[in-house]
């Protein structure tokens, strides 16, 4: 599914790379605690997270995510953006819960990859 | 196993520093991007690789990683001058952890580092003393099995 597809389903706002649109991704993995990211998520390329800081970019960079989606209305900081920019990953930002975006999306036909960060 | 290491890099690892890091790793993931590593590869080296310098961050007081890239494998070495561990055996424990709150807060310490660096690495050794620093050895294959 494309970036552009994921942002309208989500209802999204985006931060960075909007020249990145056109991304297929077809795993994701949902979690705010990095240390089961880096553990048990190996082949999804997009993050959906409520934790806001400069490590969720430099986790997602670690493991090859592209994108990155903040639920519960959070936004990333500059610093954040400018990091993510530098390193390609697309930031989005969704009002909707963890719940519910991991739900839409996966409805939608994304799947999830790897153990327990599914 | 060869032993003249083609490229040769060392990193600062600041204490307390959690906009910096992650750097170290970054830097190596790039280098051996621009190598042509194999994803896979390049992968476990950047997982290992951060949780060890974060480590360093959160629990050594700041130190420094040496990375030596050779024909055939990437070998990594991560120390700090800090407190050290008192139980190894307990520390590689998967949900064992002595990071404070606000290291939780921002998505670590949940005691998955170490067991993680293992699970990454293809060789890993891990020598700590209290008082005496802690010393993180890994060395990753550049050649899958079965290649």
């Amino acid at each position: 599914m494309l970036v552009s597809q994921i942002k309208e389903l989500i209802d999204g706002e985006i931060h960075t790379c909007t020249d990145k649109m056109d991304i297929d991704i077809k795993s994701a993995c949902g979690a705010d605690l990095m240390s089961d990211v880096m553990a048990f998520s190996k082949e999804n390329a997009m993050l959906l997270t409520g934790l806001v800081n400069p490590q969720v970019i430099r986790t997602a960079e670690m493991m090859d995510m592209q994108v990155v989606v903040f639920v519960r209305g959070k936004k990333p900081t500059r610093e954040m953006c400018e990091l993510a920019e530098e390193k390609g990953i697309v930031l989005l930002s969704t009002e909707l819960s963890m719940f519910t975006a991991c739900g839409i999306l996966y409805k939608a036909g994304i799947l999830g990859k790897g153990s327990d960060c599914e | 196993m060869s032993s003249l290491s083609l490229i040769k890099k060392e990193y600062d690892i600041p204490a307390n520093d959690f906009s910096r890091a992650g750097e170290a790793s970054s830097n190596v993931r790039k280098l051996l991007t621009q190598l042509g590593v194999n994803p896979a590869i390049i992968k476990r080296t950047s997982i290992a690789m951060y949780e060890a310098e974060l480590n360093v961050v959160i629990h050594g007081n700041g130190g420094k990683a040496r990375v030596e890239i050779f024909e055939d494998r990437i070998e990594i070495f991560v120390y700090d001058e800090g407190p050290g561990i008192e139980d190894i055996e307990l520390a590689m424990k998967e949900g064992y952890s002595t990071a404070p709150d606000f290291i939780r807060e921002m998505g670590f310490g949940a005691g998955m580092g170490l067991s993680n660096i293992k699970k990454n690495s293809d060789r890993f050794v891990i020598e700590s003393e209290p008082g005496k620093g802690t010393r993180v050895y890994i060395t990753i294959y550049l050649i899958e099995e079965g290649q």
